[in-house]
């Protein structure tokens, strides 16, 4: 999954002539803005099945998740998120809740970087991924740790924001 | 670029000698205003790396042949050089690290684990940089010593009042930034270093934002440790200093074992080499050590009054121009308050880091983040900030370049 970023990262160093189209205002389409701005299922949901929250120390995004499952505890029937940080982080997560709506938690579990990159529509330039996947990732530790796959406090996708 | 007063920079020759600089994207001039993180390399300090690789690379201090003599010659002089360059006796004083943050480790390990114990304290800001804040958070679980943190004002200058209770008999050293590197403050260390002295502490200077761009004088500070990086100045990466008291350095331990820092070694035991080599264990930074030395030689003959003066004026146009607009908050000193060359600030509630993707189509180079100074973001209640820091290179022109691309970023965010 790294390799991605280092692939697009390489290629855009490659050749000077492609310019910072790595980035940039084409990573704020329209559908990322309305996500930001008018998140969808933001907010609380009280009896949820599970709740998980996780943070990206590079951008001081946080992502908290309320997953209400069915009585099988296979489907994921309602969700809602809570979560502050930038355009790119809060509309995935917003693009995310909506897409998890039905969905099963063995697809949640298989989803992978780039589900959540296509799921956007727009390039992600390499240094913003993990604000792109925090909230895929918080959704998949939440519920691992919900089935006891997974011990964990809360969700991180990186360290130290160097310089 | 104006010529407004005598001794001003000659920016556009200085530009001439930065290859980078001609640097388009898609016909747009890069603007680099991310010179706090690091800065470009003039032509003098590439050729003079060049130099080495192409005519006089060997290990140093150990062949007798002629290309280790001319290397080890040139190495040791590297450290004349910038000993020099920041009031140090001589190379006795001036140690090759590979950053500033090296320069922190090594006095943490080879003084701090030796000299620090329960009770004692060690008295840092809270605008510290994470490479001394983290290294002695740690050394202070290690010994159990105490670190506290000297306040910083709402202006974003060091409460010297709460220094003066802070600092006392239980501080054993005092580590604090020359300038700060989010908030542009130019913090009173030779006053810092008085207080610490007249309670028997150390004093330790993370020069990094100071060396680069203002001149420095250890002894007038009458700082014990001083440290700095090459890449913030001009120089390669890969190589730092510490500056040390003679007698200090003399009674530390060293900080690495091996080959080059002994003199006589049995299989039983071994005694150390002369200062600074005790400090340089291994093959050093041959090439970096002596690329530096030539990035000193360039800004010594540009000259570091003018140098601060440039870095302050473009930081005072930067605060003027911003304060043009009610949607920014800037942080740090106010308006009208020397201070080097760098201002931070945030547009609304857009992130930094959307900002500065978004600056990035109009070739413009910010920092966002939190400049390694978490604690400090922290207490100023934002998780990052958008930092523009300018080098010699740059003009009041490329500020005003960064406003204007702000506007698309207020557009999309509206
Ligand atoms: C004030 C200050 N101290 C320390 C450092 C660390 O420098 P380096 O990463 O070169 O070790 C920096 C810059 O990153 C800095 O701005």
């Amino acid at each position: 999954m790294i390799g991605f970023a280092a692939e697009r990262f390489s290629a855009g160093i490659a050749n000077l002539d492609v310019p910072m189209g790595i980035g940039g205002s084409d990573m704020y389409r329209q559908q990322i803005l309305d996500h930001y701005k008018n998140p969808r299922n933001y907010g609380e949901i009280e009896d949820a099945t599970f709740t998980h929250v996780g943070e990206n120390p590079m951008c001081g995004d946080t992502i908290e998740m309320d997953v209400v499952l069915d009585d099988d505890e296979e489907t994921i029937e309602a969700i809602a998120f809570q979560g502050d940080g930038c355009a790119i982080s809060q509309a995935s997560a917003s693009m995310l809740s909506k897409r998890l709506e039905g969905m099963t938690i063995e697809e949640l579990e298989t989803m992978d970087r780039d589900d959540v990159i296509d799921m956007l529509g727009v390039d992600i330039s390499p240094m913003r991924v993990k604000c792109a996947v925090l909230a895929e990732k918080v959704a998949q530790d939440g519920a691992e740790i919900y089935f006891g796959e997974k011990d964990l406090e809360e969700t991180t996708t990186e360290d130290d924001d160097p310089e | 670029m104006t010529v407004s007063e005598p001794g001003a920079l000659d920016v556009a020759s200085i530009r001439e000698d930065f290859p980078v600089l001609d640097r388009e994207f898609d016909g747009t001039p890069l603007v680099y205003l991310d010179n706090a993180a690091t800065t470009q390399t003039p032509q003098q300090v590439i050729d003079a790396i060049s130099e080495y690789y192409e005519t006089y690379n060997a290990n140093v201090h150990r062949g007798l042949h002629q290309l280790s003599q001319e290397a080890s010659i040139a190495y040791e002089e590297a450290h004349d050089t910038v000993a020099e360059f920041v009031g140090a006796a001589g190379r006795e004083e001036l140690i090759f690290t590979g950053n500033t943050t090296e320069s922190e480790n090594l006095v943490a390990y080879a003084w701090g684990l030796n000299e620090l114990g329960p009770g004692d304290e060690v008295v840092l800001t809270e605008m510290e940089h994470h490479a001394s804040l983290v290294t002695w958070q740690q050394i202070a679980k290690k010994t159990g010593a105490t670190v506290r943190y000297i306040r910083v004002t709402e202006d974003g200058h060091l409460d010297l009042d709460h220094a003066k209770k802070l600092i006392g008999s239980d501080t054993k050293l005092v580590s604090v930034l020359h300038v700060s590197n989010t908030l542009g403050t130019i913090n009173p260390v030779a006053d810092l270093a008085d207080l610490a002295h007249a309670h028997d502490a150390l004093i330790f200077v993370d020069g990094a934002q100071a060396v680069p761009n203002r001149p420095v004088d250890v002894e007038a500070i009458d700082a014990d440790f001083y440290a700095f990086s090459g890449h913030k100045m001009a120089g390669p990466t890969g190589i730092g200093a510490l500056y040390g008291k003679q007698a200090i350095l003399e009674a530390m331990e060293p900080f690495n074992y091996g080959g080059d820092m002994i003199t006589k070694v049995t299989f039983d035991d071994a005694t150390w080499n002369d200062l600074p080599w005790k400090f340089e264990a291994g093959t050093p930074k041959i090439a970096q050590g002596i690329a530096l030395a030539e990035a000193v030689e360039y800004l010594d003959d540009i000259g570091m009054e003018a140098i601060a003066r440039h870095e302050n004026e473009l930081a005072q146009y930067t605060l003027d121009r911003l304060a043009e607009f009610d949607d920014i908050e800037t942080f740090g000193p106010p308006a009208g308050t020397e201070r080097g060359g760098l201002v931070s600030f945030n547009l609304g509630t857009v992130h930094a880091h959307d900002l500065s993707s978004i600056l990035n189509d109009y070739a413009v180079a910010i920092r966002a983040g939190d400049h390694c100074t978490q604690p400090l973001h922290d207490k100023l209640g934002v998780a990052a900030t958008a930092r523009a820091s300018f080098y010699i290179y740059n003009t009041r022109e490329e500020i005003d370049v960064l406003i204007d691309a702000m506007d698309d970023a207020r557009e999309l965010f509206a």
